[in-house]
């Protein structure tokens, strides 16, 4: 509770979030959902479809503010986030797209980070000439141009093939070594969650709360095959007990 | 292009041959016409009273694009004031624009305000009406994005809320653009003493159709100029995006 330990910590309590549906109906989506984001660690957030994780961003990023409880975010968090969907200005360049969202950041840093993610041939492009896989690296690009000290992805790697998905995923990883940027990570592949992640909460229920967490003794570089294994028989013997 | 000219002449000999025929003060020859421009031109008279109707046009067309820019924004992203502004914009749309005009010249005087007023006061409501058609279907992801990253106000509307604008803008500057000319001479003609509307007005009184026509046809003419040379580009270039992507 020091003032330098809560400057360590992204609070996140959420006591109730309940939508009300255009047929006037009431549904609860999420009920006592409540953790502390370390800084500078990969949280992975793992959850069926429809279960309230891309509720969860967008509360904590502070996009919808209807909803019982708190996000404390540290004072100047720079928010870099990856949407869903790319969410392009299709009337920008991929280029002045990247500029736009990241006004501070130099021509040369905008043209590394586009090389490592691959998308440096397209800087002229409009987005609507871009495949999606394309679109997504543009919008991870933009997110990480912006030097954010909260990294926030939704389903960032969904809809590509794996081998691009693997080696988007080593970016990530080199830029959250690189810079100790904290990172939320939304994801339904459980063996990506273990792979990028420091820390994996389970979602699950209705309304949906953390049903499990699990921290990683072993993340990234540090991962073994035999240690990947044991935690994903860990998520799995909870989600039969879950289903069960 | 060609056939374009080509019908433009025949219209241009037809009206030879009839004048002909007529033989009538009341249908001059396109020469005749020609003559008179020429000589309202060396007198200056003709620039004076197109410069004037031309400033006309162009600062009520401002007035009125800018605030039915701003009102149609505002009325597209909100509830309250859409059901505040709406009735006012149908009593306005349904109000003849004479009545406008002469309650403006009475209420105000007979001065350019007035008549300046009067015509963005006719072009405001559809100005706003297309223009709030374009805030209704503004993209919420794209400003939770701008949002999210935090991108200043100038941004925003330079880069996210104006190019999704600029269809309807464009839409509203060409209906707008052609209503405004028209009414301007109608203004010009009730209530002012100098312009093309009248000038009209004038050789109206004394049935020198060749005057009227003299000042018509350039002013029609310019019109038509920036219709195609500026608003048609304008209306290019904001697409651009879009044309790429087909
Ligand atoms: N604006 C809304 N109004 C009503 N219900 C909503 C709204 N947004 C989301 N919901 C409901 O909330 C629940 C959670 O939606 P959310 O988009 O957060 O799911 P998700 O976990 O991100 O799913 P996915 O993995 O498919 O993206 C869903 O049942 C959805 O129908
Ligand atoms: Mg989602």
């Amino acid at each position: 509770m020091s003032p330098v330990g809560a400057s360590r910590q992204l609070e996140i309590k959420i006591a109730r979030k309940a939508f009300r549906t255009a047929s006037g109906e009431v549904r609860e989506v999420l009920r006592d959902f409540s953790t502390s984001l370390a800084v500078g660690k990969v949280h992975a957030l793992v959850g069926p479809s429809g279960y309230g994780k891309t509720t969860l961003l967008r509360i904590v990023i502070g996009l919808d503010r209807d909803f019982e409880g708190a996000v404390a975010l540290p004072p100047g968090t720079k928010i870099g986030m990856v949407f869903q969907e790319p969410r392009l200005l299709p009337w920008r360049s991929v280029l002045d797209n990247l500029r736009l969202a990241a006004p501070q950041a130099s021509e040369a840093n905008l043209l590394r980070i586009a090389t490592d993610l691959g998308i440096a041939g397209h800087l002229r492009y409009f987005p609507g000439e871009l495949s999606l896989g394309l679109a997504r690296r543009v919008a991870l690009a933009r997110a990480f141009a912006v030097n954010p000290n909260f990294l926030v992805l939704d389903e960032p790697f969904v809809s590509l093939d794996e081998a691009l998905a693997m080696r988007l995923g080593d970016e990530l990883m080199a830029l959250v070594e690189h810079t100790e940027v904290t990172t939320l990570l939304v994801t339904h592949d459980i063996d990506e969650a273990i792979r990028l992640a420091d820390h994996i909460m389970l979602l699950g229920g209705r309304p949906a709360k953390i049903v499990a967490d699990f921290d990683i003794a072993l993340p990234r570089a540090a991962m073994t095959a035999d240690y990947a294994a044991k935690i994903k028989a860990e998520i799995g013997a909870v989600i039969a007990e879950a289903v069960a | 292009m060609l056939l374009r000219i080509l019908s433009l002449l025949l219209l241009i000999a037809i009206w030879q041959v009839a004048s002909m025929l007529a033989a009538s003060r009341l249908l001059p020859e396109p020469l005749a016409v020609v003559d008179v421009m020429l000589r309202e031109a060396r007198s200056g008279a003709l620039f004076f009273n197109l410069g004037t109707t031309l400033a006309r046009v162009a600062i009520s067309f401002a007035l009125a694009m800018f605030f039915g820019t701003v009102f149609g924004v505002l009325m597209g992203r909100s509830v309250t004031l859409d059901r505040l502004g709406d009735p006012w914009l149908v009593v306005l749309l349904n109000l003849p624009a004479l009545v406008i005009i002469v309650l403006a010249y009475i209420w105000i005087g007979l001065t350019d305000t007035a008549a300046i007023l009067a015509v963005a006061l006719n072009k405001l409501p559809n100005a706003t009406v297309t223009i709030r058609e374009g805030a209704r279907s503004l993209d919420a992801g794209l400003e939770e994005m701008a949002t999210v990253f935090a991108m200043p106000w100038q941004t925003r509307l330079r880069h996210v809320l104006l190019p999704q604008l600029a269809p309807y803008i464009a839409a509203a500057t060409r209906s707008g653009l052609s209503i405004v000319w028209k009414i301007v001479l109608v203004v010009e003609l009730l209530g002012r003493s100098n312009g093309v509307g009248f000038e009209i007005g004038t050789a109206f009184q004394v049935f020198n159709v060749a005057l009227l026509l003299a000042y018509a046809l350039p002013f029609v003419g310019i019109m038509l100029a920036i219709e195609s040379f500026i608003v048609q580009p304008f209306e290019q270039h904001v697409s651009r995006w879009r044309i790429k992507t087909a």
